[in-house]
């Protein structure tokens, strides 16, 4: 038997680390998991947007002459930027429905953590910049993929990913919390995909503007996340992004990480602080 | 530090879920070093009671010190210096035992080489150094409740909670792991242990608490409890279920105490033996008869008037 297990146990060797660190630690863990299990989670995470890219922009978008509709450029420049969004609010949405569940029901591994020094609000905040890790991820991949499929028109390009990230994001806090009051088997979140994310992903603006919607349902479209985003990204892409209304989605998107936030740090201490 | 100081102390300690009051003002103290124990059927409160302690669970009254701490305040820092084994394991079943080791390690703010060294060191500890870099999810029972043992060591921790540890485990594995408790104790590690086994109470507690209902019922260690309960001996006369009643009478006055169980009648005396002739002389003819000595069970039964188990 080594020293350390043979000295008495006076003082224990444990410490509470600041908040960031244990946020820090926790993905650590993460990424521990994660380089052991990264091919079954790559297709989700990497390279979801990317046949999107391949099947719409370039497949689909050979089929469609550039017009009015399409603000004048290619089909593929027209829906590049956006099929990033939606791709990483896709991503960011699954990640924190099931998985989050799981982590307090079936894999349990929250309770574990809650056992240790790092506190649910750490756990929930680790939890999250975990998500944005991955959606960093695949945001850098679709940017080159997309690059060399000739799908950027400007070097406004560049502001895709960041914007992306944070609506995939600001989607995906919410959906945290929810996941963690959530106390039924989660055939909820396949209601949520295709009652809430699928919809989104067709009708507000990803593929063609809302602006060919029935004037009944375009508001449906105007208070989803995604087309702020997609109004973000594609201004910033295929320039004739204006200050205002590009500050007005940039500020619902943040609103929604805020709150998504507040609520998901108050639903893991809830579920775990019993 | 003094030896005999209490290191967690409960007074009124009270746990309310909604309108279920799972812990009904308990007052318990247990000191350094010490093995203790949370006897009790299942829904006794036990497990409530050890979530408290380990500041995963705020109390709803009461006073509570862990380490000389408030849970309720000092949360993290307590949890820093203790260690937590669940009743049901929560290890992280798609890492390596190691994995799981090192990294639970970081979160109590080891560094990497410590939680290096720490994995391999523990491992040995748990005997899991063969399985180091294997799965957890195939590894048995008995290997997945030591690696959550070894776990909650990670931190060197001062007291070790464990709620029901040896639950669903075969008896080999249940003996493997009793002898590494025994040895984290004789290092110094104070142990608080909640079980309805009664054996294992028997093995692992210098002083134990028998809780029913929410409530505590008795408190002492496993001999000061059976000598106060029970008697030095037990004769448990065995019958097809309901021919027991008939015996009852012919039997009252050869035992200090005579309890009706379904299928057999136990008479607590001094002299089992003794108790065996008389019986059969006044032609009491049981299925089986068996002497034994007395153990917590006859304690509970005594106290709630009900077994442990079932």
């Amino acid at each position: 038997m080594t020293a350390t297990l043979d000295r008495p146990t006076a003082a224990a060797t444990g410490s509470v680390v600041g908040a960031w660190r244990a946020v820090w630690l926790r993905v650590e863990g993460r990424w521990t998991w994660y380089r052991r299990h990264w091919t079954a989670s790559l297709l989700a995470s990497g390279l979801q947007p990317v046949l999107f890219l391949a099947a719409m922009g370039i497949g689909f978008g050979s089929q469609v002459r550039p017009g009015p509709l399409t603000d004048g450029v290619p089909y593929l420049a027209y829906v590049a930027p956006t099929i990033l969004v939606s791709g990483l609010i896709t991503v960011g949405v699954t990640e924190a429905g099931l998985p989050v569940l799981s982590g307090f029901k079936w894999k349990q591994d929250y309770w574990a953590v809650a056992s240790s020094p790092v506190s649910s609000g750490q756990l929930f905040g680790a939890e999250l910049v975990w998500i944005a890790l991955r959606l960093t991820f695949g945001a850098a991949v679709y940017l080159v993929v997309a690059a060399v499929a000739g799908g950027w028109t400007s070097a406004g390009a560049l502001l895709v990913p960041p914007i992306a990230i944070l609506a995939g994001v600001a989607c995906a806090a919410p959906v945290m919390a929810f996941a963690a009051t959530t106390k039924g088997d989660g055939h909820v979140f396949a209601a949520v995909n295709r009652f809430v994310v699928m919809p989104m992903t067709l009708f507000a603006g990803t593929f063609f503007p809302v602006e060919r919607l029935p004037l009944p349902v375009r508001p449906l479209a105007w208070i989803s996340p995604l087309w702020h985003g997609n109004e973000l990204v594609r201004g910033a892409a295929l320039g004739g992004l204006r200050w205002w209304p590009a500050l007005g989605h940039l500020a619902v998107l943040v609103a929604l990480l805020v709150v998504g936030i507040a609520l998901g740090r108050r639903a893991f201490q809830r579920r775990l602080v019993v | 530090m003094r030896s005999d100081e209490a290191i967690i102390s409960g007074t009124g300690l009270v746990k309310r879920f909604a309108d279920f009051e799972a812990v009904r003002g308990i007052d318990f103290q247990v000191r350094r070093g010490e093995a203790f124990g949370f006897l009790g059927p299942n829904g006794a409160g036990k497990s409530s009671t050890m979530r408290m302690v380990s500041c995963m669970s705020p109390r709803s009254g009461g006073e509570l010190r862990v380490l000389g701490m408030d849970p309720d305040r000092k949360g993290p820092a307590i949890r820093a210096r203790i260690g937590v084994v669940p009743q049901q394991d929560n290890l992280d079943l798609e890492l390596t035992v190691r994995q799981n080791l090192q990294v639970y390690g970081r979160y109590f703010g080891l560094t990497r080489k410590e939680v290096r060294a720490k994995a391999v060191e523990l491992m040995e500890f748990a005997r899991l150094t063969d399985r180091a870099d294997h799965d957890v999810q195939p590894l048995s029972g008995g290997m997945k409740r030591r690696l959550t043992i070894a776990r909650a060591l990670v931190n060197d921790p001062e007291v070790l909670l464990l709620d029901e540890p040896t639950t669903g485990l075969d008896p080999q594995a249940r003996h493997l792991l009793w002898e590494k408790l025994f040895q984290l104790k004789q290092r110094g590690v104070t142990l608080i242990i909640t079980t309805h086994y009664m054996d294992e109470a028997e093995q692992l507690c210098d002083r134990l608490v028998v809780m029913d209902g929410g409530k505590i019922v008795a408190e002492g260690s496993p001999a000061e409890l059976i000598t106060r309960y029970a008697t030095r001996e037990v004769l448990e006369l065995r019958f097809p279920p309901g021919d027991q009643h008939a015996a009852v009478d012919k039997v009252r006055d050869l035992a200090e105490r005579v309890e009706v169980l379904p299928d057999r009648l136990l008479l607590y005396t001094e002299d089992g033996d003794a108790a065996t002739t008389r019986a059969h002389d006044r032609g009491v003819r049981p299925i089986s008869t068996l002497v034994r000595r007395s153990s917590l069970e006859d304690v509970f039964l005594r106290l709630t008037g009900r077994t442990l188990v079932d």
